[in-house]
């Protein structure tokens, strides 16, 4: 085997689990990008002479109680879902994870300072400060959007020092000094990708933790106005008519649950990409095993 | 091969913070080192030596540690630095490229996630400021130079699709990567089983025949000693006891200690007895110890033990001991 260029990697990224989960999210992913070509009536139009109706094939999923098609909400409020969860995860990365590297790897008053103030953060019941910070700065998607990736700091943060803390004391890292190697390359290039396989665990979960808290913001009003709409406040209303018409929280919240899974066993793929001990490997099939003969 | 001095390490004194108190973990070291000598530090564990070998890399927590002394090292060019008063940013010069380490457990040296390859190579193109291409190929030859064949498929695998010994192996091609002009081994061989040992041991002794480095070997195994060093030291609750060539302290150990210890070691050539253990155990290194610190243990120790020490006494050419007793080891 030759090495060129980029150096050989073992192991596949692409196993049937990564290549399963990602198509699902592809599809999603493809239905909310283009909800203007692919949904068949405007999200927010309410003919409430078709109010409350059942699936047909006017309506694939059926109608609301004023008459909106939930097919074509579905793929409009996807978008906002998904968009708001990314951001919310996206400002928790941005903000927490160097905030976990710096306090964990140089210590001293900057990690007291962090540590105080997640501990401030995280003591509040998490809904009551985004209310504090979305009545400041006014409501609006974006607003609660930041408010809530506020609030899902200090956690990144703390994940990231407590795993920063248990790589800093490994021989490897002390090997890297010995070596010549700097602090910034010490921290971001050997501390940082062995942390990388927890975080991106964790971030996994807080995706799906923020589609429901912007679901909950919303349900009281400070998320997405109406009559724009995402999967959580469709979830929250339809809850009520769950006896009458169940496809208007059953949609949703199978949306949520089939985005979530679809994610959580991607980020599964990753996790083992990350750690090349744990790649999947070609094996030596079903005759491999002990006590059959290989042939 | 000797011709200057290379590292001197004078009055070393290190003190630790610790959850049980101040441990005064080096007391007082003094260590010189020619160019291109296999010099051995020996003693048992928590006596100090890997500290004295950490401290002059600066690899110290330094949050931690209070250090005094002196470690003088004689560059390329003939200058002298004290690697102690330098700075982190100062010491990453030298660091992997003109002293080198290798440390004990090769398991948890190298970052699971890089190839062995990237690893050696970042090292060289960091010092030598070589280009990828030519590094990785660099690399490939190192690892065939410590015998892991071939070299450049083995570069693109990770830690964990090596072996033990192999990865003592890749640690020392690291190390010697950039040529070091010093390699520091801190307990190369304690991790590997007995055959792995002698390899790595005879493939040190090899490439420092090749290259011309001096050996700093820090180990409690007296084989170690005997098949690799020129000179050696032994060290006993952060002190040097007794310092000289591995012959002389061999044939005629002047130190109570190193002859004790040598006691306690199984010989496949003598007459076979029980072998002698150590009564007692090594002494609090929290504490202050105004005599010397063999004393309690010592079957020689006299009413003067407890007094402070007249300092290394020169017993024959270039053997140096503590104790101040006549004749110390058996003969």
């Amino acid at each position: 085997m030759r090495v060129k260029g980029k150096q050989q990697r073992v192991g596949r990224f692409f196993t049937p689990s990564v290549v399963i989960s990602l198509a699902v999210l592809a599809v999603i992913l493809i239905g909310v990008l283009f909800a203007g070509v692919l949904a068949p009536y405007d999200p927010n139009y309410g003919d409430l002479s078709s109010a409350m109706q059942g699936p047909s094939a006017a309506h694939l999923l059926g109608t609301d109680q004023t008459g909106r098609d939930l097919f074509s909400r579905m793929l409009y409020g996807g978008g906002t879902t998904l968009l708001g969860a990314l951001g919310v995860v996206a400002f928790a990365v941005a903000l927490g994870v160097p905030l976990g590297l710096f306090s964990g790897y140089y210590g001293g008053w900057v990690d007291t300072l962090v540590l105080r103030v997640s501990d401030i953060v995280i003591s509040f019941p998490s809904l009551l400060l985004a209310f504090v910070f979305v009545a400041a700065f006014g409501r609006g998607f974006g607003n609660t959007v930041v408010a809530l990736g506020i609030l899902y700091i200090p956690m990144t943060a703390k994940l990231t020092r407590s795993l920063v803390l248990m790589e800093r004391g490994k021989t490897y890292v002390e090997a890297a000094r010995a070596v010549g190697c700097s602090d910034t390359h010490i921290l971001f290039l050997e501390i940082f990708p062995n942390c990388a396989s927890t975080l991106t665990a964790q971030l996994t979960l807080d995706f799906g933790y923020a589609i429901l808290d912007l679901a909950a913001m919303s349900f009281i009003g400070l998320g997405v106005q109406p009559p724009t709409s995402d999967w959580g406040a469709m979830l929250e209303e339809g809850q009520v008519m769950l006896f009458t018409q169940p496809l208007l929280a059953l949609a949703p919240g199978i949306a949520i649950a089939v985005t979530v899974i679809a994610l959580n066993i991607f980020s599964d793929g990753v996790q083992r990409y990350i750690d090349p001990s744990q790649r999947q490997l070609p094996g030596f099939g079903k005759r491999g095993k002990w006590g059959k003969k290989a042939d | 091969m000797t011709d200057g001095k290379l590292l001197e390490i004078r009055d070393l004194r290190l003190e630790l913070m610790t959850a049980q108190g101040l441990v005064h973990g080096v007391r007082g070291v003094d260590l010189s080192l020619e160019k291109g000598e296999i010099h051995g530090i020996i003693g048992e564990s928590g006596c100090g030596k890997t500290l004295t070998a950490k401290s002059v890399l600066g690899l110290h927590d330094r949050k931690k540690t209070r250090l005094s002394g002196e470690i003088l090292y004689t560059g390329e060019d003939g200058g002298t630095v004290d690697l102690l008063a330098l700075r982190e940013r100062e010491l990453r010069p030298i660091r992997g490229k003109e002293i080198a380490m290798v440390f004990q457990d090769p398991l948890s040296t190298l970052n699971p996630l890089m190839t062995v390859g990237e690893q050696i190579a970042e090292t060289m193109r960091a010092h030598l400021g070589l280009g990828k291409q030519e590094a990785r190929q660099r690399a490939a030859k190192l690892l065939e130079k410590v015998g892991i064949f071939p070299g450049e498929r083995r570069c693109a695998q990770y830690p964990f699709e090596f072996s033990g010994g192999m990865l003592q192996r890749v640690c020392i091609a690291m190390a010697i990567c950039c040529s070091p002009r010093l390699l520091i081994a801190d307990e190369p061989t304690t991790a590997l089983d007995v055959t792995t040992q002698a390899q790595i041991l005879e493939m040190l002794g090899e490439l420092q025949r090749e290259t011309g480095m001096a050996v700093l070997i820090i180990t409690h195994n007296f084989g170690v000693v005997a098949e690799l060093c020129q000179r050696v030291s032994v060290m006993y609750a952060g002190q040097i006891v007794e310092s000289g060539p591995v012959e002389a302290i061999f044939h005629r150990p002047a130190h109570p200690y190193t002859a004790d210890l040598m006691g306690s070691v199984p010989s496949l050539t003598g007459e076979k007895g029980r072998l002698q253990a150590i009564p007692g155990a090594p002494p609090d290194l929290r504490e202050e110890i105004p005599g010397c610190p063999y004393a309690p243990r010592c079957g020689r120790a006299q009413e003067r033990c407890g007094n402070p020490l007249p300092g290394m006494i020169q017993r024959e050419e270039g053997h140096w001991c503590a104790c101040p007793e006549g004749e110390g080891g058996r003969q």
